[in-house]
């Protein structure tokens, strides 16, 4: 088994906790947090193919985590700011109960 | 071109004019209709008048015509296609409308009188008015169809006259009679006024232009006598014989006579001025008015000389007009309504006056047109005052020894029966009447007529000299009940309520406004005898008829006396049947009744016509209608409901079309729209983690075709 195997298989593993806590968890920010897990599984797979790839002297992969973590920053205070105002508007965090977008 | 010829419709426009207004005037507006009719009457005389005097002046004693046409309506292209119509001042208009508008006058007046009490005077004045304005548009017109027009014009008054107390039941049927009996003479009318256009291409009596001759004109006449029909008559004597049938219908000649003595159901001033003086005389005019036509096609040999001066139209006016004369005085022997009578007189005087037409030429028949008019409006409106004086009563078995309570009734009556019955001299009828026999005396074709006009003249002395005896003389009877039906209605004349036979109710007599008119017509029926006796023939010559000798020649003063003869035995016959020995109670038997053979039954059933007209034309007619309404009722009746019940299964299957092909399949694939929807909405729950785990689906069903299937 190749160390990058190795790194795959932990990312992976991250990334179905990440989704397991997404779809499971009722409240809100717990939902958030398995989406971040998610991203970071994906960042860990950047980091892993860039680092045994064949030209690692080329910084794309470090590029494209730095980005993608900049945007899950971003992301995540837009989506904090959503739960807030969600919270505010129902009294409640639970998203089985915000449904009022159904068909 | 004068200024009365242009304007002479104003005559007859005077009293359409005053119809039209008083027919627009609400029913309490009495006075303003009665005196807007008798102002435009004695405006129309008035210019009638100017006419007379414009047609002594000017068209001398030759019989001028002077008309004035002008297209009227334009069928087809060119000149031949123009309508035209027009008026005539010739003396015979000029004759007319002086009659007319006279006696038309005067009965106006006595209307006032007579009709002081009827709710309905404003809607009478408005039909007198129209009927007078008719009149005279048959008198001016110089077109055969503007005369058709008035002449049909004056018999829708005449019905509407007839019927004017519509709500007794045997007036309504009066007047229906009236006007489908003259309906059957107009039809034929009509048929000869068509071919006479066809023969001539106009129907303009006279146009004074040798290019464009009217059809009464050399030219016309001599293409009409030229050609024969198939039935070897000549064309003219085809068209004449047919326009006479009108006249038959209208002027009450055998065998279309009876429904003018049923028309007596109508108001008396309307007996008077309708059904004696003037529209009835309208056939008779019709017949002087184009003798030009009637008296063309004299009997021609083989060489094409005239040989006799009498065409058949001549000889079948003559027979027609004498066989009338004897009928109807006959059956005026035995009636016992004071109108009746009358009735029954003027249909015997319009025969005298066709005979005088066949026999004598227009002037002859005219005279006695004119004469007849004042003494039997005269003798109506004298008929009227009687009734009106006596309670609504009719019948002459009801009356008797009136002479005491109306004496200027019974002076101006007296004068009218003396006139009528041909007293000699001094009276009007005389001379007319002597004019008539004189000239069918002289007839070449036959005697018989003029026998049956002197056993008219006779018959005529005695049923009058019977009447005024009956109504005037004897003493008073009463309360004799015949038939109820035949009296005018009490309320409706008389506003008194009538107790038949109440000794309370005297006789009075009428008042000034009845009686002046009466005065003056009694003058009339004296004075007129001036212009037409032998001496001084200016009637005669006026209309352009007068054939030389003229003056008191032997034969002339031997006809004289013999009708003075025959009128002094008629009026002593019945003086001393009826005047002598007067009756005392109603009910006493006529004594006319031991006549043999059942004459007298004959005479009072007025030889059966009425019957006989129920037992063939009338059933024949009802028989037709029930076959009609047969056929109507299951042929026609059978088909449309046919037809009904097919498009009634049309639209059933329409119907069923709709509701289940159109409707269902439009209702189930709506049903499937809006399922598909619901089943599709159900995808968008709100919750965001079923969103995800779709996602999440997607994302494993991609990974796993990508590692099986999507890298080729």
């Amino acid at each position: 088994m190749t160390p990058l195997a190795g790194y795959l298989i932990l990312s992976a593993m991250l990334f179905c906790i990440g989704l397991a806590g997404a779809l499971t968890r009722r409240n809100a920010i717990i939902v958030l947090i398995g989406i971040e897990l998610m991203l970071n599984a994906a960042n860990l797979n950047f980091i892993a193919f860039w680092r045994f790839s064949e030209h690692p002297e080329a910084l794309t992969g470090i590029m494209f985590v730095i980005f993608s973590i900049g945007v899950a920053a971003a992301e995540a205070a837009v989506g904090l700011a959503l739960i807030i105002a969600i919270y505010r508007h129902y009294k409640t965090a639970n998203v089985d109960e915000v449904n009022s977008l159904k068909g | 071109m004068a200024w009365i010829v242009k304007y002479l419709w104003l005559i007859p426009a005077l009293p359409i004019l005053a119809a039209g207004l008083s027919a627009l005037a609400p029913q309490r507006s009495r006075k303003f209709a009665a005196s807007l009719a008798i102002g435009s009457m004695i405006g129309a005389f008035l210019l009638s008048l100017c006419a007379f005097a414009h047609a002594v002046n000017h068209g001398g004693h030759d019989g001028a015509k002077e008309v004035f046409n002008f297209a009227w309506l334009q069928f087809a292209a060119g000149n031949a296609g123009i309508l035209k119509l027009g008026w005539v001042l010739d003396p015979l208009t000029a004759v007319m409308l002086v009659m007319v508008t006279f006696v038309g006058t005067l009965i106006f007046i006595y209307s006032v009188g007579y009709m002081a009490h009827d709710e309905n005077f404003t809607r009478f004045f408005t039909f007198l008015s129209l009927f007078a304005g008719a009149m005279l548009g048959v008198v001016i017109a110089n077109s055969l169809l503007l005369l058709f027009i008035s002449w049909e014009l004056v018999g829708l008054t005449s019905y509407l006259l007839i019927g004017f107390w519509y709500h007794k039941p045997s007036a309504a049927a009066a007047a229906k009679k009236a006007f489908i009996t003259t309906r059957v003479g107009d039809v034929f009318f009509f048929l000869g006024m068509m071919w006479l256009y066809h023969e001539t291409g106009t129907l303009l009596f006279y146009t004074n232009d040798p290019i464009h001759p009217g059809c009464l004109e050399g030219a016309s006449l001599a293409a009409m006598v030229a050609k024969t029909t198939s039935l070897g008559m000549a064309v003219s004597t085809g068209i004449g014989l047919l326009i006479f049938a009108g006249a038959v219908g209208k002027s009450g000649q055998v065998p279309l006579h009876v429904w003018l003595p049923d028309a007596m159901e109508g108001p008396t001033p309307v007996s008077a001025l309708i059904h004696a003086a003037t529209m009835v005389a309208a056939g008779v005019f019709l017949v002087a008015r184009v003798y030009p036509l009637v008296e063309l096609g004299g009997w021609v040999n083989k060489a094409g000389e005239v040989i006799a001066f009498t065409s058949t139209t001549q000889q079948v006016v003559t027979w027609i007009g004498a066989i009338t004369a004897v009928f109807a005085a006959s059956i005026a022997v035995a009636q016992n309504d004071i109108k009746r009578i009358l009735a029954y007189s003027t249909v015997s005087q319009l025969g005298y006056m066709m005979m005088g037409l066949g026999t004598g030429g227009v002037a002859v028949g005219m005279f006695h047109l004119i004469t007849h008019a004042f003494f039997k409006a005269l003798l109506f409106m004298g008929a009227g005052s009687v009734i009106h004086g006596c309670h609504d009563e009719q019948d002459i078995r009801n009356m008797g020894g009136i002479k005491k309570y109306m004496p200027v009734t019974f002076a101006t009556y007296a004068v009218g029966m003396l006139a009528l019955s041909g007293f000699p001299l001094v009276f009007s009828g005389f001379w007319s009447k002597d004019a008539i026999l004189h000239s069918a005396h002289g007839w070449s074709v036959s005697h018989i007529p003029f026998y049956l006009g002197v056993a008219g003249a006779f018959l005529t002395a005695f049923y009058m000299t019977r009447q005024v005896a009956l109504v005037f003389f004897g003493s008073r009877r009463t309360g004799f009940q015949p038939d109820s039906n035949s009296k005018e209605p009490a309320q409706a004349a008389h506003g008194e309520v009538r107790q038949a036979g109440s000794p309370s109710y005297e006789p009075h007599e009428s008042p000034l406004v009845m009686t002046a008119p009466l005065m003056i017509l009694a003058a009339c029926a004296i004075g007129l005898s001036v212009i037409g006796t032998p001496a001084w023939p200016w009637f005669q010559s006026f209309l352009g008829q007068h054939h030389g000798e003229g003056g008191f020649t032997s034969e002339v003063i031997s006809l004289m006396v013999t009708s003075s003869l025959i009128v002094f035995a008629g009026i002593g016959v019945g003086w001393w049947l009826y005047g002598r020995k007067p009756i005392q109670k109603a009910d006493e038997p006529d004594v006319l009744g031991k006549l043999p053979l059942g004459m007298h039954t004959w005479f009072a059933k007025k030889y059966g016509v009425d019957e006989l007209y129920e037992l063939t034309v009338i059933r024949f007619n009802a028989w037709s209608a029930k076959a009609c309404a047969f056929l109507d009722q299951w042929l026609w009746g059978g088909v449309v409901t046919l037809v009904s019940y097919f498009t009634l299964a049309c639209s059933w299957f329409s119907r069923a079309f709709d509701e289940f092909v159109i409707n269902l399949g439009f209702d189930q694939s709506c049903d499937g729209v809006s399922r598909g929807g619901n089943l599709l909405s159900r995808l968008q729950d709100g919750r965001v983690q079923i969103y995800l785990r779709i996602l999440g689906l997607g994302l494993v069903a991609l990974v796993l075709f990508l590692i099986w299937g999507g890298t080729k």
